[in-house]
Formats: C-alpha cells, structure tokens, sequence
C-alpha cells in the first residue's frame, strides 16, 4: 500500500463571470511510505491546490485521492488524524505566543495541554526559538521563526504523513538549511512520509527521494533527481535540476508567473 | 500519543472544545485594549439609553414614572448586550479565522465540526455572561436598580433558554462568512442590525408596523426580552412561563440542528469552490 496516492485528480476553479481556471488535469502518482517526495513546479501550477485537496481542504472535482489508504473525501476525518499540513503562509494566531499557538494545535488533536507543554518547548528550543520568545506574541518573531514555530507545531505529534507546502519559502538560508535537516531528521527517525512541495531546484535535489514536476495543472516528468538529469543530458556535461525543469516543461524564467 | 487519538473519542472532543475556549480566552487576553474599548462603548450605550427614561420624566411630567421606564430600558439594553454578544462571537468566527490566517489550519483538524461549534458557543456564553456582569455592575453605580419583588430565578431561566436560541441564531448566520467570504460579515451585521430594531429592545412591539411585527415574532430576541421583563420587573413566576419557554427552548434546539446542518453544507460548498482559503 502506498501512503500516499492520486489517479487522474482534476480540479477548477470560477474566475469571473463565466471563466474558469484549471488547476490540475487528471493528475496521478503515488507515494511510497517513508518517502520524501517532492513535486516541484513554478508559482500557480497547481502544487497548493493538490496539498489543499490531500489535506481534505478542497473537494476534487474527478479523480481520486487516499492518504494510507483513506479517501480524502469520503473518509476526511480520518485522513486528518493521519496528516499535519506546514503552509508559506504561517497560519497562526498572531497576538498569541508560540507556546500557546502549539497548546491550541495539540487541543484540536485531542491531546490536553499539560500533556505536551514540555515536549512544545524542548521542541521550539531545538529549532532556535529562545525561551522569552516562546511566551511572546507569535507578531514578535521574524518570518523565519514563524515558519520553525510551523514545523513544530507540525511535529508536536509526529503524523505519518506531512504535507510541506513550500516550507521554507521565505527563509534565509541557514534557517532553510535547519528546515531541510529536520525534514530529512523526521524521515530517517520516525519514518514519516513526506510530500514536499517547491520552486527550489536546489531543495528539491537535496531533499527528495523522487521528484513530479507539475506544469499548468500536469504532471510533466517524474523521477529521482538522478533519473530527471540523465532523461536531459546529451553531452556528458552536469546537469542541475534547473535544468532539467526547463528542458522537460519548455519554459524560461521570463516565463514564470 | 498517536494512540490515544484513535482510542479515547469523546475524551478527544472534549480536549479540543477547551481548545476552542481557552484560546479565546488567551485571545480576549492579548486584544485587552480593544476589550477596554468595546466594554467602554457597550456601557455608554447602556447608560445613554437608560438615562432617556428619566430624561423622559423631565419632559413629559409627572405623566410618566422616570424610574420604571429606566428599569425597563436598562433591562432591555443589558439583555440585548449578552445576545447581540453571544450572536457575534458565533456568527464571526469564520471570518475571525479567516482574518488571523488559521482558518485552513482549524478546518483541517481531526476534532468534529460540533466540537469547533460547541468550543465557540460555550466560550461565547461564558464571554457573554461576564461582560454582562461587569455593564451591569457598572450600570448600578449610575442607577438605582430594585430588584424587590423580582422574580431572579425566572430571569436566569429565560436568559438560559435564550443563550440556546441566540448559539442556534448565530451558528445560522455563521454560515455567510463561510459563503461569502467578503461580504458574509456585513451580512450579519445587517442581520443582528434588524432583530436590534424589531426584538423589542428598547419599546414594547406593539408599537412596530404590522409587518415588522411580523418579524418581532420570529426573533426569539422578542420572547427572551419579553420574558426578562415579566421576571424583574413584575416579577411575573415560573408557572405563568412554562409554556413559552417550552417554546421557546424547543425553537432554539431546531435552530441550533438546523444551522449545524447549514454550516457543514456551507462547509462543503466552501471546499468544493475553493472559499475556505483566507484570500477568499
């Protein structure tokens, strides 16, 4: 059983009177448990539409979705309990601290607040959230904290499947560096399977175990980044994953929305 | 810890409706400034209201008992104060997430969407009753309040049977933020704006149009207003309330299944069109 998989997902959006928007075209692949799959693709192919529908969020309009095996719309309570979602943007009360932020998560997973306060500090300390900044409303902290305070609130209690909606857009780069370590960190020790979602080629070649690229909605190319980079080399010369997302989707940066 | 969420249920909804209070509370507790505001706005408006019953008095003569007619404004003013404040705190709570950004993040939680409806109502009685508390404690350092002959558990029934309509009302008109994410708050607004002038708030509803009478009789604001007056001022009992209040508990009861109902239809229509995402 795959941990994660979609066959032919598709969905639009209305835009103005008449108009429509495709977001995905039956899209399809699945993902092996223990996994760190990417799908990398630039800004509006689809990437957030396809975590929002797997984080039981957005109705697909065809297609099927399961997470370990539940349906994202028939069985979306249960796919919830098995799945934590880190977004760009730091969904989070503002006015209230980091620490509170993570006791409110924790409630909504049933767990009480005395249960993990410990492990919410130990946590935020580990990612460089200091102690007086812990108790400080979250409007205090830098973007980049934000996003660590994200990804522990996400880890507070491990799910099996994590769903990374370009996490460390945003990040300078040695807070990106700490992000992609505990990712991989998550991975090796808990096993957790992880969908990553990113226009970082970078990130994506060094993190992930195979990559989708997605493209106005489909799925153009999938593979390890060593396979995506043989499929486009001709002349023995390196190939980087920049490379080979614009060979296989044909596009420039002047291209790129 | 992952085990537990799958073996213990109803412990699990419980954990997650204090959720839902104690982060409002913690919240109430960071924006204590705009708190100082809305109290402050609240209880002038109070006491401008009550002083035009002895401003009344003054300017028709000794026709009209200044006194009684303050009473009767100030019980009107501090009953609309909690249900007005109960109907906000449950109607916005689609927008109020939407605003701070956490609405995906609340949604997709594993707790039910009774849970998240319980959490919010529970918190918003609790808000609701100490802000009252705190208007009317205010309000008696500006007024005389007999509360001689007044019939105090009848009053607490009504307010409690009221509480029930007001949640149902609410989770209702919760459902427009959730439809139209720009516009749905304006919607309530308007809405919470009308039962103001047809409940009966500040005169009786005999006065009212016809048609608008019409409406005084489908706003349970009518009966709990109604209701509170018999209770303290003619300290009107139990035995004489029994039927309408029977009414007016089973009308609250339907309201509040049927906007449960409404809400996870909306939420559905919201995740089929893509309106649950804050930017709407």
């Amino acid at each position: 059983m795959y941990a994660l998989s979609c066959e032919s997902l598709t969905k639009s959006f209305r835009k103005g009177k008449g108009k429509r928007v495709q977001a995905l075209c039956g899209v399809g692949f699945a993902v092996r448990a223990g996994e760190i799959y990417g799908i990398l693709g630039p800004n509006g192919s689809g990437k957030s539409t396809l975590v929002r529908i797997l984080a039981t969020l957005l109705l697909p309009d065809a297609g099927r979705a399961q997470v370990l095996g539940y349906d994202v719309v028939r069985q979306a309570r249960r796919v919830r309990e098995v799945i934590h979602r880190v977004s760009t943007e730091a969904a989070f009360f503002k006015k209230l601290s980091p620490l509170e932020n993570l006791l409110y998560g924790a409630r909504l997973y049933g767990v009480p607040g005395r249960k993990v306060i410990r492990r919410a500090r130990g946590l935020l300390a580990e990612l460089g959230i200091p102690e007086d900044k812990q108790v400080r409303p979250m409007e205090q902290l830098s973007r980049g904290q934000q996003q660590k305070v994200a990804v522990a609130r996400a880890l507070l209690i491990p799910p099996p499947v994590l769903l990374l909606d370009e996490p460390t857009t945003g990040l300078d780069p040695r807070s990106k560096r700490e992000v992609q370590e505990l990712i991989r960190g998550l991975r090796d020790e808990e096993g957790t399977t992880v969908l990553l979602t990113t226009h970082d080629m970078e990130e994506a070649d060094r993190l992930c175990d195979r990559v989708a690229i997605l493209d106005e909605g489909r799925l153009v190319a999938e593979g390890s980044p060593r396979e995506l980079k043989e499929q486009i080399r001709t002349d023995g010369q390196p190939v980087s994953m920049e490379d080979v997302f614009f060979a296989l989707t044909g596009k420039e940066w002047d291209d790129e929305g | 810890m992952r085990a537990e969420l799958f073996t213990r249920p109803l412990r699990r909804e419980l954990v997650a409706t204090w959720g839902f209070v104690a982060r409002n509370l913690h919240l109430t507790k960071r924006y204590w400034g705009w708190e100082l505001v809305w109290f402050a706005y609240s209880l002038t408006s109070s006491l401008a209201v009550a002083y035009i019953g002895l401003g009344t008095e003054r300017l028709a003569g000794a026709a009209v008992d200044g006194r009684a007619l303050t009473l009767y404004l100030l019980v009107g003013t501090l009953v609309w104060a909690y249900l007005s404040q109960i109907f906000y705190v449950i109607s916005e709570m689609v927008a109020w997430e939407r605003w701070e950004g956490t609405i995906e993040y609340t949604f997709m939680a594993p707790s039910l969407r009774l849970t998240h409806l319980v959490g919010t109502s529970l918190f918003a009685v609790i808000y609701g009753i100490a802000r009252t508390l705190l208007i009317l404690a205010a309000a008696s350092a500006f007024f005389d309040i007999p509360l001689v002959g007044a019939n105090l558990p009848a009053a607490g029934l009504w307010l409690a049977v009221g509480s029930v309509s007001f949640v149902g009302f609410g989770i209702l008109a919760g459902v427009m933020p959730l439809l139209f994410p720009e516009r749905g708050v304006q919607m309530t607004n308007v809405l919470a704006a009308l039962l103001l002038l047809v409940s009966g708030v500040y005169y009786p509803v005999e006065v009212l149009p016809a048609w608008m009478q019409v409406l005084a009789r489908m706003s349970p604001a009518t009966y709990v207003i109604q209701g509170m007056r018999g209770a303290i001022l003619e300290g009107v009992g139990l035995d004489q309330l029994a039927r309408p209040l029977l009414y007016l508990a089973l009308g609250g009861v339907g309201m509040i299944l049927f906007g449960t109902w409404a809400f996870s239809q909306a939420e559905r229509y919201a995740k089929r069109t893509g309106r649950l995402k804050r930017s709407g």
